[in-house]
């Protein structure tokens, strides 16, 4: 008999959510409950019908172990066209406020439904995968720890659904970033240490000597990332079967605590995570070596150990300590040269191959994405300058900022990640189609493009409205008359997103079709060899 | 590193580089040296971050923090700039606090600095309700029109800012209760109905109808208020009827809704909350919004 451990576990699990739910002390909890015994029924019934009686066949345990990289690309594209469509909504709800349909749907409930869809679904199940694909092949180690993969990928997903049906049900604990209630918040930390334990013990088996840099990044994103979320998630539940509690925290404290981690997500999870997969995706698809090892070696280390501090810039003219500010500001100013070594080291790997910037719209996709990564590490630390910041805070700058990140950097890299793992996964001969990548890639740019140029207009536009005064030291401009001024900007944001979200159907469409093993009837790209890959091995 | 002086190293054929000798999964590494500008760069940044940490509050001590050599500090910043702003309008914010409304009216350059201030300050505490043009909605008076509820003189309009309509917490706030003709049962349905579309035809509304009987029950029970043929009565709060301008939704239902049942709309008092000089202001910037009597 298969399978009858996991099937037992989770049946299990279902229960004791029907337990937490008939026992429920508020109705918040009560439905969230019921949504997780629903899923893990479901989830339940599943694995049931999976269940051979008979002898099992022998598994080869020799390989790679793919599985659960196959479902998190298929995942990964799922949460991305998620998150990019509920941005789209969301956006859409600020240059029209009539989208905002009571009670599930009203921008507040919506808004961290977007950011953690595409941070922790999207971005998260992204990191997940591709680290453990890379750990895998840059090991050459089968995962450990048997089924510990599927535990990982499977009970990320639950989190990502706690936290999602949360927010629409209005649960959150007003934590930037953070909005999960402590159930979901202790949920996370054990599947985040039954990840740490995964890649620790698939690099700890490694027959390479050495590790490779992309499993640094790797290995300080999910370290990182658990230290944070502890720290920044410490909380007293009212009722162990309630889904309120209050902080640890309270004041300026909180308030620092939350952007220690606020910036660290950015940081750990959107960068040093991402970088990982850079230094391993870039090289492979450009074929050619890793420009500078001891740049790599520098800049990781300084990276990591600068880009802690830095948080406080968050909380400039706040009533956070000059000191503390101080601190905050001056190691965002150091943090942009570590990050700019990302840059230089992804972009200087190409010398020797930049023809195939003309030819591969993969190498075009990883090459923009960098470009991004370079362009937001500078507009960063620029950004937590005081005189800019007293600007640029609070306006639609940021929201500019974060997203030529997220979407520039984080999107584009994890799009050449699956272009390029999917074929490989599947033992595809090639993508469907190389042209629409090349679609993709031109749709997603000027999606970004669109989106960061209208929200420097509209935030810095916003900026100098609020602090307008007349000769006489009156203000100029009442808050409603700003919020008025930005309409325009915010229908043209609503198109930035929409060529975006475009471009993703584009992909989900490609990479289906490639794994559904077809082979679009198309003229090839001139010069591009690419088009044909190996088999995985 | 050890790796550079390993000869065995294989050398890259395009940029001729060194490397360091591992491969992972097919990716080796250039044994290239760190960009001389980019180092630089990075000295530099932390050079100054060094230097910025002298200059400012920075490092946390058992009891407060280095203070930095410039002496700065965020809030003696924020009251000296404060302070500088006052500086600039004391002579015009003196003035203001020891006149009449009507006198700063009176005073041309000293009127202009009122309106301003008083456009200011409606912008932020008044807009919300009246609209940022002051042109209301349904429930919030109109402030551009020549119709006033409560008067609109300039020491009327002070008077209604200074002390809101309704406002409990203000002793001499403006106050004014309708009776509920219908849920009272002083009016029956039929009447309700005939003396409403009798105060819509006054009004020139749309299904007014003119009738004996509506101007008796007009005459005997909204008259004493809202004078005689709704020419309206400013001291008791009571408005003019006898035009379309309306607080309401200014239709025959809504004169039904409102006889049956009154709503009894409540404004804040502002003195405590922006101080007298502000609400003078206030009522200069409201006075000469077209409809200053």
């Amino acid at each position: 008999m298969r399978n009858i451990g996991g099937t037992l576990v989770v049946g299990l699990g279902t229960f004791i959510a029907v337990l937490l739910a008939a026992f429920a002390q508020d109705n918040a909890f009560r439905l969230h409950m019921s949504v997780v015994a629903l899923v893990l029924g479901l989830a339940t019934i599943y694995m049931l019908r999976q269940i051979k009686f008979g002898p099992a066949p022998v598994e080869d345990k020799s390989g790679y172990m793919d599985g659960p990289i196959r479902v998190g690309s298929i995942l990964t594209m799922f949460w991305g066209i998620i998150g990019f469509t509920v941005g789209v909504l969301i956006a859409s709800q600020m240059a029209w406020p009539q989208l905002n349909l009571e009670p599930f749907l009203t921008f507040g409930r919506v808004r961290p439904l977007h950011t953690s869809a595409v941070v922790f679904a999207f971005g998260g199940t992204a990191l997940i995968t591709t680290s453990m694909y890379v750990v895998q092949r840059t090991s050459r180690a089968r995962l450990f720890g048997g089924n510990l993969a599927w535990f990982v990928m499977w009970g990320y997903q639950l989190f990502i659904v706690m936290a999602a049906t949360g927010y629409l049900l209005g649960i959150t604990q007003s934590r930037e970033y953070a909005e999960p209630e402590w159930y979901v918040d202790i949920w996370l930390t054990i599947v985040w240490v039954a990840y740490l334990v995964l890649f620790m013990g698939t690099l700890m088996k490694r027959k390479e000597p050495h590790i490779y840099v992309a499993n640094w990044f790797y290995l300080a994103f999910i370290v990182t990332i658990a230290m944070l979320h502890i720290v920044n998630n410490l909380a007293m539940p009212v009722s162990f079967l309630g889904s309120k509690s209050y902080s640890l925290f309270a004041g300026v404290q909180d308030a620092l605590t939350q952007w220690w981690y606020g910036h660290n997500a950015v940081g750990f999870f959107l960068t040093a995570g991402f970088l990982g997969m850079m230094y391993y995706f870039l090289p492979k698809q450009a074929e050619r070596p890793v420009y500078s090892y001891r740049l790599s070696i520098i800049h990781f280390w300084a990276l990591i150990f600068l880009y802690i501090w830095a948080g406080p810039h968050h909380l400039l003219y706040t009533a956070l300590p000059d000191w503390a500010q101080t601190l905050g500001m001056v190691f965002s100013i150091m943090l942009w040269m570590p990050s700019w070594g990302g840059m230089i080291n992804g972009l200087m790997t190409l010398s020797g191959a930049w023809d195939k910037m003309r030819s591969d719209p993969i190498i075009r996709m990883m090459v923009i994405s960098v470009a991004f990564y370079g362009m937001s590490t500078f507009e960063g630390p620029v950004m937590a300058i005081k005189a800019v910041n007293g600007l640029s805070h609070y306006t639609d700058w940021t929201i500019g900022h974060v997203h030529s990140g997220a979407l520039g950097w984080v999107g584009m890299i994890s799009f050449g990640a699956l272009y390029f793992m999917v074929p490989r996964l599947w033992n595809r001969s090639g993508l469907y189609s190389q042209r629409m990548v090349n679609w993709h890639f031109w749709l997603a740019t000027l999606g970004i493009v669109i989106y960061a140029s209208v929200m420097w207009v509209s935030g810095i536009t916003q900026g100098l409205m609020w602090r307008e005064y007349d000769a006489q030291g009156f203000l100029v401009y009442s808050f409603a008359e700003t919020v008025a001024a930005m309409k325009p900007y915010y229908i043209i944001r609503v198109l930035g997103g929409s060529l975006y979200l475009i471009g993703g159907l584009i992909m989900a469409y490609n990479l289906t079709m490639t794994i559904l093993g077809h082979r679009r009837d198309e003229r090839p790209i001139p010069g591009n060899v690419a088009a044909n890959v190996q088999p995985a091995e | 590193m050890a790796e550079k002086e390993n000869p065995q190293n294989e050398i890259d054929e395009i940029s001729g580089v060194e490397t360091t000798g591992h491969e992972w999964d097919g990716i080796r590494e250039l044994n290239n040296p760190l960009p001389r500008w980019w180092l630089w760069t990075f000295y530099a940044c932390i050079i100054w971050a060094i230097g910025y940490m002298i200059a400012y509050p920075a490092i946390p001590l058992i009891k407060g923090n280095t203070p930095g050599l410039l002496g700065y500090s965020s809030r003696a910043d924020v009251a000296r700039e404060i302070e500088a702003a006052k500086e600039g309008q004391v002579t015009f914010l003196d003035m203001i606090s020891q006149s009449e409304v009507s006198d700063i009216i009176a005073n041309d350059e000293l009127a202009r600095f009122a309106r301003a201030g008083g456009q200011a300050a409606f912008k932020v505490n008044c807009s919300q309700c009246h609209g940022s043009g002051a042109q209301g909605s349904v429930g919030f008076p109109n402030l551009n029109d020549d119709e006033w509820i409560w008067g609109g003189s300039a020491q009327d309009i002070y008077l209604t800012i200074a002390h809101g309509v309704r406002y409990e917490e203000d002793f001499d706030t403006r106050f004014n209760e309708m009776p509920a003709f219908g849920a009272f049962g002083i009016l029956s349905r039929e009447e309700i109905q005939t003396v409403a579309s009798y105060t819509a035809f006054l009004g020139g509304l749309e299904g007014g109808q003119d009738s004996e009987e509506g101007a008796l029950i007009f005459e005997n029970n909204c008259a004493a208020c809202h004078g005689p043929g709704g020419l309206g009565e400013p001291a008791l709060g009571a408005p003019p009827l006898n035009n379309a301008i309306s607080l309401y939704a200014g239709n025959l239902e809504s004169i039904v809704a409102q006889v049956n049942t009154p709503q009894h709309g409540v404004m804040p008092g502002w003195t405590e909350k922006l101080g007298d000089t502000v609400v003078k202001q206030l009522a200069v910037y409201v006075h000469s919004l077209g409809g200053g009597e």
